[in-house]
């Protein structure tokens, strides 16, 4: 069985920050994977060391200095990756989900898995329906929202728990092959051994354009436009204490005496 | 062609909230483009749910009788056969688990492009305007869109619909394709459960990522035992297996209403704020003074945990 999964490269943040038209400047943005992917791409590893799968294959969409991120996946424990750039990506501001669902389309044709695994969203634009979008262009089946995947896949069937609202989870089974969103806290995602981030320089990372996925550059324009980004406004009436943390904390111990707290 | 269609929620033979609140955020939609806001509810008692949904502002209810519990590919077979019937302007979803796990695949097979997790909505009758978070709320964004569109609404951003409406409440005959339903739902499960239901606790210390590390899990609780509170969560802390789901306050753990709930290093994700809004009074312990916790607090410490905490443990010792 083959795994694939689609990891992304998200922009952090910092507490404090300055936002320059439609984005944040740049001085105050960090990178990272994305933390859903960190769980879909441990529960794919596992797989394979269960015996279940035999290659877990990364595909990110993200320029060169994505390669470090992608890298730690590698380093997690996939196999190979692969990584889609294009001039005509440069400059999008926001990669709607239809553009994603083209891109990563073309790569899962072309991997041909009995598996995607993806994170449910990702850290910085949180549309969280890629996956599904996916599943649905290539006619795979899917489960959005997985937090449990059994691990036999009796009879082609991805034996999964959907995480509702209000402590819930749905129990369902799915037909392979599937795309299914990976929750957090479905697993412990490791962190990578030093041998695991050796190993991970000398994996296959291969790089395509839209070209060679057969992709035609009108079919990823974007149909959602950014055109404005600010600061939510606070609707906070909060009461700060000042002072020292001695201080502070003596005027909260107060507060809670005052409520009957620990009496 | 400005009609809207808004698909209801609901789980075990309840509706659910979002369902009331996507017929405000239908009919405000439907009202700036002098439209018709058409209901569609999907499986389960239909007819029971129609007329709990018939709220004012509602033109019509669609009902699509097949099944029990909600099944993704029920929806989507019903919802875009609905679309092809009605031609609204635009489908909207609740952005709950399960609206994630349609509402995708029918803008995907009815190639409209979809926005999803929406706090507010605006449109001329050509243009979509939807407000959206991004990076966990730091910022807001406006994002525009021409055309249809499918989208989706994050649960208490809009007021529920009261009232009672006058709604055409038909029986839609959709074709469902039982050969093309690759997925079968076999149950629920409640998690949680244990020793300590924190829905029950007076007082909660209630902890998050910037404890940063599970040794530093006893200065919560030893403040927890000086004050005789029950010590909850954040999500990622379950997550990382420190402490058991039990413990999770938030839209997919325990919704918590406690006389007091100190929120320590904990920066108040939208989903987290779901579960312990209701609280009398919300104090809140965080280095970041913008964080989103400090919107609903009542009082705040901006300050290092790792100081304040042990200080607060000494005053009840």
């Amino acid at each position: 069985m083959r795994i694939l999964v689609p990891v992304k490269e998200v922009a952090t943040v910092e507490d404090e920050f300055e936002i320059d038209g439609t984005e944040i400047a740049e001085q105050y943005l960090g990178a990272d994977l994305n933390e859903w992917d960190d769980y879909a791409i441990e529960e794919a590893v596992q797989l394979r060391e269960d015996g279940v799968a035999d290659e877990v294959v990364t595909v990110t969409i993200g320029p060169e200095e994505c390669e470090q991120t992608i890298r730690q996946a590698l380093a997690k424990g996939a196999d190979r990756a692969v990584r889609i750039w294009d001039d005509a990506l440069e400059g999008v501001d926001l990669l709607d989900v239809g553009a994603k669902t083209e891109i990563l389309s073309a790569v899962v044709e072309e991997e041909d898995p009995d598996l995607v695994l993806t994170g449910v969203q990702a850290g910085d634009d949180s549309f969280g329906a890629t996956g599904v979008s996916v599943a649905e262009n290539l006619s795979y089946q899917w489960g959005a929202v997985v937090n449990h995947l059994e691990h036999d896949f009796e009879g082609g069937i991805a034996s999964v728990h959907r995480e509702l609202e209000g402590g819930v989870e749905e129990l369902t089974d799915i037909e392979l092959p599937a795309v299914l969103t990976i929750q957090t806290g479905i697993n412990e995602p490791r962190y990578a051994s030093l041998r695991g981030i050796r190993q991970a320089q000398q994996k296959p990372l291969d790089v395509q354009n839209l070209a060679e996925l057969g992709i035609d550059e009108g079919a990823i324009e974007s149909e959602l436009e950014l055109t404005d980004m600010y600061e939510p406004e606070s609707e906070s009436d909060v009461t700060t204490w000042e002072g020292s943390s001695d201080e502070t904390a003596g005027q909260l111990a107060e507060m809670l005496r005052d409520k009957g707290v620990a009496q | 062609m400005t009609d809207i269609l808004a698909i209801t929620d609901h789980r075990r033979g309840e509706l659910r909230d979002v369902s009331y609140e996507i017929i405000t955020a239908g009919r405000q939609l439907a009202n700036e483009t002098g439209g018709d806001l058409h209901l569609a509810v999907i499986s389960g008692t239909v007819d029971e749910f129609a007329e709990k949904l018939n709220r004012e502002g509602v033109d019509a209810i669609h009902t699509v009788d097949h099944g029990e519990e909600f099944n993704h590919d029920v929806y989507a077979q019903a919802i875009t056969q609905l679309y092809d019937e009605l031609a609204p302007q635009y489908v909207l979803a609740p952005n709950s688990v399960n609206g994630l796990d349609y509402a995708p695949a029918v803008a995907t097979r009815l190639e409209l492009p979809i926005v999803t997790d929406t706090i507010d909505l605006a449109t001329d009758g050509e243009t979509l305007i939807a407000t959206r978070e991004m990076y966990g709320g730091k910022v807001e964004t406006t994002t525009e869109l021409e055309g249809s569109a499918v989208a989706t609404i994050r649960s208490a951003e809009w007021p529920q619909a009261e009232g009672t409406g006058d709604a055409a409440i038909e029986a839609f005959d959709a074709a469902i394709d039982e050969d093309a339903i690759g997925s079968t739902v076999n149950g629920f499960e409640e998690i949680g459960g244990g020793d300590v239901d924190i829905s029950e606790a007076d007082v909660l210390v209630s902890v998050g990522r910037g404890i940063e590390e599970e040794d530093n899990l006893p200065l919560i609780e030893e403040l927890a035992d000086a004050l005789g509170a029950t010590v909850s969560s954040s999500r990622p802390i379950v997550d990382n297996g420190w402490l058991p789901k039990n413990r999770q306050v938030g839209q997919s753990g325990k919704v918590v209403t406690p006389d007091v709930y100190i929120a320590i290093g904990i920066s108040g994700a939208v989903q987290h704020v779901a579960g312990m809004k209701g609280s009398d009074t919300i104090v809140a312990i965080n280095t970041d003074p913008n964080a989103p916790i400090m919107d609903i607090a009542d009082y705040a410490i901006v300050d290092d945990l790792f100081d304040v905490v042990p200080a607060l443990t000494e005053e009840f010792q």
